[in-house]
């Protein structure tokens, strides 16, 4: 019989923390910007198929870091939440703030019961009839909640990238404008020599959550995916 | 224990919000009731009933028209009610039957179809949709035999293929497609015999729409239950089309000019049918 050896509860979750923020710090970055137009959601990812950025419901979006089946199986989770919520309810009574503490019970209730916490960070964004009226949610392992204005940067570098999104964002921003924004900021790289580079249209996923989707496109479902030849498109827009 | 494990999630992966909904919340469904014991009644409820739908293909697309009317015995219990619902961006489908059930499986319906999309990140195919609504019709079968029956009509745009496609159903959830046209409730027989003489191959959007609307007048001439255009309280049918740009709701005013179009025709002709 091996001997349990007491390991304080302040320990215990603080090497779980660590574990969890070791397992995000290793992954690519997303940059979540609310702007005029809506909000552009941009992973840096090479997968064309493996999505980082998804589509929940009329108006929310969902974009996550770390580790691809747990965030695919909470993105599902997320998906049913909301379409069962919309179904037995109304389209209406689907919102960010809803899904956002679904998702920060269930991070809790892993981080604090599972064999290992969740090496997953994740947003929630919810796009109204004006900017002010948009909701980002940031969710961590832990199921920490917060409430963010204007952008969320998270993952490996999320530092840095944060300090070039926060130099350059402004809420009166165009989408492409604000995909400019996000791909300059993870361009940068690890260091400094690389900055100059920019991303190609394919190493980078781009989704948005149009404003105005009944009147523009004549959708309920706000989502819309680019492919690369929409970014291609929307990069050589002019100011 | 790690094969159980595997097999468990594998189990559980489910693209279909149907699927869910039963395991989960099968109380939610609007079929799955449990039925009174003992023999079906003898008189079926006194419930709304949807009328006539009618679909038909054109060069291009399919099309697919409604009236609105929905009748409980003898009285007309909506005037207003829509039974031409979109189901996704490139497909309609029309309900005939008890209006209640009818509209809860069309809700049902649109919302598996987006569950799909989403948690796949592809639209299901066109086949794979119509297979979907013959399972949840055959769910129903246990009301049917209640005499609270739903049957469909099911149009959409094959994009593989590049053609329009029309799907008709039974009670048990049989599907047959159908080529050129179809109609079904309980003004269809009124409504196809018109379609018979009226419809010809490549025929153009607009033609299409007058000929649904036409149809649609025939079919609320001589059946009690079928609503005709309604120019006093401005009420006209429901028209949908699908093609390669995907589904679009014919505008009312477009509608009250074709149907304004038919009357003054009719009435011209002074003639008694």
């Amino acid at each position: 019989m091996t001997q349990q050896f007491y390991v304080s509860p302040e320990q215990l979750m603080k090497d779980r923390a660590d574990f969890a923020r070791k397992g995000i710090a290793r992954g690519r970055s997303v940059v979540v910007i609310s702007c005029r137009d809506g909000i552009a959601l941009v992973a840096e990812n090479p997968s064309p198929s493996l999505h980082k950025v998804g589509e929940i419901y009329d108006k929310i979006a969902f974009a996550a870091v770390g580790k691809y089946n747990e965030f695919e199986s909470l993105r599902q989770a997320g998906v049913r939440y909301a379409d069962v919520r919309g179904y037995s309810y109304d389209r209406e009574d689907v919102t960010a703030r809803g899904l956002a503490s679904v998702y920060a019970q269930s991070l809790g209730a892993v981080f604090t019961a599972e064999q290992k916490p969740f090496e997953v960070e994740l947003a929630v964004a919810e796009v109204g009839p004006t900017p002010e009226q948009d909701h980002l949610y940031r969710l961590t392992f832990d199921g920490s909640i917060a409430d963010e204005h204007g952008f969320i940067v998270m993952g490996g570098q999320a530092e840095r990238v944060s300090a070039v999104i926060a130099g350059g964002w402004r809420a009166s921003l165009r989408f492409a404008d604000a995909v400019r924004l996000a791909i300059s900021g993870l361009s940068g790289g690890t260091d400094q020599e690389n900055a100059g580079a920019t991303l190609p249209a394919k190493a980078v996923e781009v989704a948005v959550l149009d404003r105005h989707s009944e009147t523009v496109r004549g959708f309920r479902r706000a989502f819309r995916r680019l492919n690369d030849a929409d970014i291609t498109a929307l990069l050589a827009e002019e100011d | 224990m790690q094969e159980s494990t595997a097999n468990q999630v594998a189990g559980n992966a489910t693209s279909s919000f149907t699927e869910h909904l039963q395991r989960d919340r099968p109380d939610l469904l609007p079929y799955n009731r449990p039925l009174p014991s003992g023999t079906a009644q003898p008189q079926p409820i006194q419930v709304p009933h949807a009328t006539t739908i009618v679909a038909m293909s054109y060069a291009g697309g399919v099309l697919m028209a409604g009236d609105r009317r929905a009748t409980m015995g003898n009285v007309i219990a909506s005037r207003h009610i829509e039974k031409v619902f979109p189901a996704d961006r490139y497909s309609v489908l029309g309900i005939a039957g008890t209006a209640g059930i009818a509209i809860d499986l069309t809700r049902l319906f649109q919302v598996e179809l987006e569950h799909y999309e989403k948690i796949e990140g592809t639209l299901l195919s066109l086949d794979g949709k119509a297979n979907r609504l013959g399972a949840m019709i055959r769910g129903n079968l246990p009301m049917a035999l209640q005499g609270l029956a739903v049957v469909p009509l099911f149009a959409g745009f094959d994009t593989t293929a590049g053609v329009g496609r029309l799907f008709s159903y039974d009670v048990t959830g049989g599907r047959y497609e159908e080529r050129e046209h179809h109609t079904v409730g309980s003004g269809s027989v009124f409504a196809r015999g018109a379609l018979k003489k009226l419809w010809r191959p490549q025929l153009t959007e607009t033609e299409a729409v007058s000929i649904a609307v036409e149809s649609l007048y025939d079919a609320a001439d001589d059946d009690s239950a079928t609503g005709g255009p309604d120019p006093v309280r401005q009420l006209w049918p429901v028209v949908f089309t699908v093609n390669r740009d995907g589904a679009r709701r014919i505008p009312e005013p477009e509608l009250a000019a074709v149907a304004g179009n038919i009357i003054e025709a009719r009435t011209a002709e002074r003639r008694e049918a």
